[in-house]
């Protein structure tokens, strides 16, 4: 039966299942796809914090939500269009999130009385009739699998293993995706053990094939490719754009890259993606503990390389004090925060923003630090290169603020031609730079550039600049240790006004406001740009005159966030806290701005957003 | 990156900064030994960092004209870890105290030593908090009374050999302020070493904790109370020699007088045994600071020092693969190209 597909616009699909039924690589085998094929796309993962908790609870499933589009999108979608879900708890656990009108695919051979009592369910939904509401399609997964991968001689114990594939299979139909590339994918990643490879792949064709012959499924989609730049694109995580940003601009800039980090959720991707990459050079180092990871790393900023630690919240509370070290050395560091649910272990694997006050403010004492967020997965890239120009110029720990949406998030990037990055000139000292009182030529290492008000670098291995720095409060120039009042007064200025300094870096902020109309102006930072964008646009396509600004900057600000902030009726703030950004931006600048809260180790919804722009127009 | 070594004296070796310890400090016999002891090191000051903690002893640094980092409490082994492994070309000397090594550091100290990372620490154990004015380490004697403990201390302390050796130390040395000539062998043995080296330095907190090891570094005493461990000879001490170390069967040992019947029986030092326990029995040998006390080289064993193998990987890696290319790494994950 061939049936010509419908358009569609976009499609917002979620694969549900037990943790270890491999929805993760499912669903990002679905968006590669559709990636190639030109679709716009955004993801959200869902996984939870136990390594494999008890199969079929509620606890255990792990999701994957994907949009696709034939249009530039910011988000991965409000609500599943339609639910794959491959047992009970998948569904018990997505389905209160969908539409009336939804599609549910369901693996109908997971639903006994045994795996519905473990979800939760006392009566079978499929039979209960509370899924009326839905498109339901009941699809015996795991016995047309099992059938599938007999033929070739797998025992029905593993055949099981298949379904996901079947699943993939079944959407690829569904809408219309090429299998050529999944089929060459299988053969490639699967290459090693031939039973499984043929296992999988014919789970795959017979999901695809059942779509097909079926007849179950009245229409079949299609959703056009987006009208993308030319060029060449990779979908990419925000964890994989961080680390590569990292060592392209190491490579550029001919400076080593060292990596001090401690294994945590959500950040350790980073630590496993840069560990790979010694071709480059870069130098990893799994250090005892969090703090080591950040001393490890000022050890090797000392030494002259392009120093990071990577963490998330707990590890970020343990290296304070390091950080705090890097601030008074003034030593270029990069530190990466991937936002994840809090305080204490808090919620391991879910998103939030909670972090920001803690990277502006903290440490013990006036302690600076220029503080940057990436906005999307693929301007993590952007970010990393950004931080390390701001640390090396001004001989400053940054710390770049990513969170787990961003880090395990993905969307076409554009990938960048490597000669268009410009080097880092790490200037590093050469030779003395003052005269003692003798009238011989000696080091000051805190004597200082004038207009950046960053102090040399002076790496060791160079005669004549041996020099002693340290915790310690230092003489202005000299940098001896001094204890004296006026002289600490001095420095705690100029380390405050060298981190204020950056501003002349950082570019205006931009606000996009398409009409010229709107007094409302929706605020955000960080990895809430897109769903707040998309709920921007719903806002205005009902014909809301609404401002959007951006801020990727958050210490310093741009110079001209007084302004705009300003001159809007009202300024509205949504951040995954309690209001952090908005604390600030209320202290500095005077302006009434109002939080839009979140704290469900979710990103916002489109639809939460223009409620709230709603409210307050 | 290395010039030819320059012929240096003491005074090349100092800074400039006044040094601020008490007077009468045991940091004070420490420095001048270093001082002395740099320019019969053939290396370069500007090769030479040394890197602290916190703590009295951590103001080293800034009396030494190399390069210096008076970093924070307990962490200086691993800010040294990032730049001897960054660095292979330079010589690192932690310098730290008890405290500071064995009680808010002790994690990075004995993750330094598992590691074998390329760095000389020396730790000055006066076995008292001396910066903060005198409350009890983690190397002070059971029931010492001090400012934090009126009536005692209730722990059992750490012997720092015996935490290094622990930790499988591929040098383990101690030494004391109160001998010039056996601290710079010690410490140039430790220099020489190729991976890390740990040596314990007695030193004497004439404030806080005066007199802690008078019992056994005096002059009137030491020759009856440190047993200085040679390799290869028969452990003996005493002004005649007239004391040796005997093993127990259980593998621990004992002080004993020599007679014709155990002169046999004397225990040979063997610092380069692969298995630690002989030097870990030595280490075990005092219990209290008023016994007769080993110093000297406990073990000095070969193993990978981590910074090479860790540059050794890359090197390796580069030399299979090639040098890494941006291009085909942004698209190493697959890509896809739109077209006009």
């Amino acid at each position: 039966m061939t049936q010509s597909p419908s358009p569609l616009s976009s499609v917002v699909l979620r694969f549900a299942g037990d943790s270890g039924d491999g929805m993760q690589l499912t669903g990002e085998r679905f968006t590669t796809e559709s990636a190639v094929f030109g679709n716009d796309l955004a993801t959200l993962p869902d996984f939870p914090a136990e390594i494999r908790a008890p199969a079929g609870t509620l606890g255990g499933v792990s999701a994957f939500q994907v949009q696709i589009s034939d249009h530039d999108i910011t988000s991965a979608g409000d609500t599943p269009d339609v639910l794959i879900a491959m047992n009970p708890a998948g569904l018990r656990a997505n389905v209160a999130q969908l539409d009336r009108g939804a599609t549910i695919i369901v693996n109908v051979d997971a639903f006994d009385e045994r795996a519905l009592t473990k979800a939760g369910y006392s009566e079978n939904p499929l039979a209960d009739g509370s899924l009326s509401a839905f498109n339901v399609f009941e699809v015996p997964m795991t016995s047309l699998t099992t059938a599938a991968s007999a033929e070739v001689g797998v025992k029905p114990r593993d055949a099981e293993r298949s379904k996901n594939f079947f699943a993939l299979g079944l959407v690829c139909w569904l809408y219309s995706r090429p299998i050529e590339n999944i089929t060459a994918w299988i053969d490639k990643r699967f290459a090693k053990n031939d039973l499984v490879r043929q296992a999988n792949y014919r789970a795959f064709r017979a999901g695809y094939d059942f779509g097909e012959t079926s007849e179950a499924f009245a229409v079949r989609y299609e959703i056009a490719p987006a009208p993308f730049a030319p060029g060449e694109y990779a979908n990419i995580t925000g964890n994989t754009a961080l680390a590569w940003g990292l060592v392209a601009i190491a490579q550029r800039s001919n400076l080593p890259l060292f990596l001090g980090s401690y294994p945590i959720t959500p950040a350790s991707d980073i630590l496993h993606e840069l560990s790979k990459h010694k071709r480059f050079g870069v130098r990893t180092f799994q250090a005892e503990d969090e703090i080591a990871a950040a001393a490890s790393a000022i050890g090797a900023a000392y030494a002259g390389s392009l120093a990071v630690t990577t963490t998330s919240g707990p590890g970020l509370d343990l290296k304070s004090e390091a950080i705090g070290l890097a601030v008074a050395l003034e030593l270029p560091m990069i530190i990466v925060d991937v936002q994840r649910g809090g305080p204490s272990t808090g919620l391991p694997t879910k998103v939030e923003q909670t972090d920001l006050l803690h990277a502006l403010y903290g440490r013990h004492g006036e302690s600076p630090v220029p503080v940057l967020a990436p906005s999307t997965p693929g301007d993590c890239f952007e970010t990393a290169i950004e931080a390390a120009r701001i640390a090396v110029k001004y001989r400053t720990p940054v710390i770049i603020l990513s969170d787990a949406y961003l880090a395990n998030g993905t969307e076409p990037w554009p990938i960048p031609d490597p000669s268009t990055i410009s080097p880092i000139d790490p200037d590093f000292a050469s030779g003395p730079n003052a005269t003692d009182a003798e009238g011989n030529p000696t080091f000051w290492p805190y004597l200082r550039n004038p207009e950046t008000l960053a102090r040399p670098w002076a790496v060791p291995g160079v005669a004549g600049l041996e020099h002693r720095i340290g915790g310690l409060e230092k003489a202005d120039k000299t940098g001896a240790v001094a204890y004296d009042g006026k002289n600490h007064e001095i420095m705690t200025h100029l380390r405050a006004d060298k981190v204020a300094g950056v501003v002349a870096d950082i570019p205006d902020l931009i606000v996009d406001e398409p009409s010229s109309a709107a007094t409302l102006l929706v605020v955000t930072w960080g990895g809430t740009y897109g769903p707040v964008a998309a709920g921007v646009r719903r806002a205005r396509a009902r014909g809301v005159p609404v401002a959007h600004m951006h801020v990727r900057h958050l210490n310093p600000l741009p110079a001209n966030m007084g302004d705009i902030l300003s001159s809007y009726t009202t300024v509205i703030c949504p951040e995954l806290n309690l209001g952090q950004l908005a604390s600030v931006l209320r202290a500095r600048y005077l302006v009434d701005v109002k939080t839009l809260s979140k704290v469900q180790g979710a990103p916002f919804r489109a639809a939460d957003i223009d409620a709230a722009i709603e409210e307050y127009r | 990156m290395s010039t030819p070594v320059q012929l240096t004296t003491r005074k090349d070796w100092s800074s400039d900064q006044e040094v601020r310890w008490c007077p009468g400090c045991g940091d004070y016999s420490i420095l001048a030994a270093v001082q002395m002891l740099m320019p019969e090191l053939n290396v370069n000051r500007e090769d030479t960092v040394f890197v602290s903690g916190i703590g009295c002893a951590a103001r080293f640094p800034y009396y030494m004209n190399t390069y210096g980092v008076h970093t924070i409490h307990g962490r200086a082994p691993a800010i040294a870890t990032g730049l001897a492994v960054s660095r292979p070309d330079l010589h690192v000397v932690v310098i730290s105290g008890d405290g500071d090594a064995l009680s808010i550091g002790g994690n990075h100290l004995i993750h330094a030593l598992r590691r074998n990372v390329n760095i000389t620490i020396l730790l000055f154990n006066n076995r008292i908090y001396g910066l903060t004015k005198g409350q009890y380490s983690p190397t002070s004697e059971r029931g010492k009374v001090t400012k934090s403990t009126p009536v005692g201390s209730l722990e059992a302390p750490f012997d720092p050999v015996s935490v290094a050796l622990g930790a499988e130390a591929t040098f383990v040395a101690r030494t004391h302020d109160m001998d010039r000539a056996h601290m710079q062998e010690t410490i140039r043995r430790a220099w020489a070493h190729e991976g890390a080296s740990l040596v314990e330095i007695y030193q004497n907190c004439n404030v806080f904790n005066d007199g802690a090891f008078t019992d056994i570094t005096s002059r009137t005493s030491r020759d009856d109370m440190l047993i200085d461990l040679h390799h290869g000879e028969p452990i003996r001490f005493g002004a005649q020699k007239q004391f040796g170390v005997f093993r127990h069967l259980d593998g621990s040992v004992y002080t004993d007088t020599i007679t014709v019947d155990n002169e046999s029986q004397i225990v040979v030092h063997n610092e380069s045994a692969p298995d630690p326990s002989g030097a870990f029995a030595l280490s075990r040998l005092t219990r209290s600071d008023h016994e007769p006390t080993p110093v000297g080289v406990f073990r000095s064993v070969q193993r990978p020092e981590y910074g090479d193998v860790l540059n050794e990987q890359i090197v390796d890696i580069q030399e299979r693969d090639g040098l890494g290319d941006l291009a085909s790494l942004f698209r190493g994950n697959g890509s896809w190209t739109v077209s006009e």
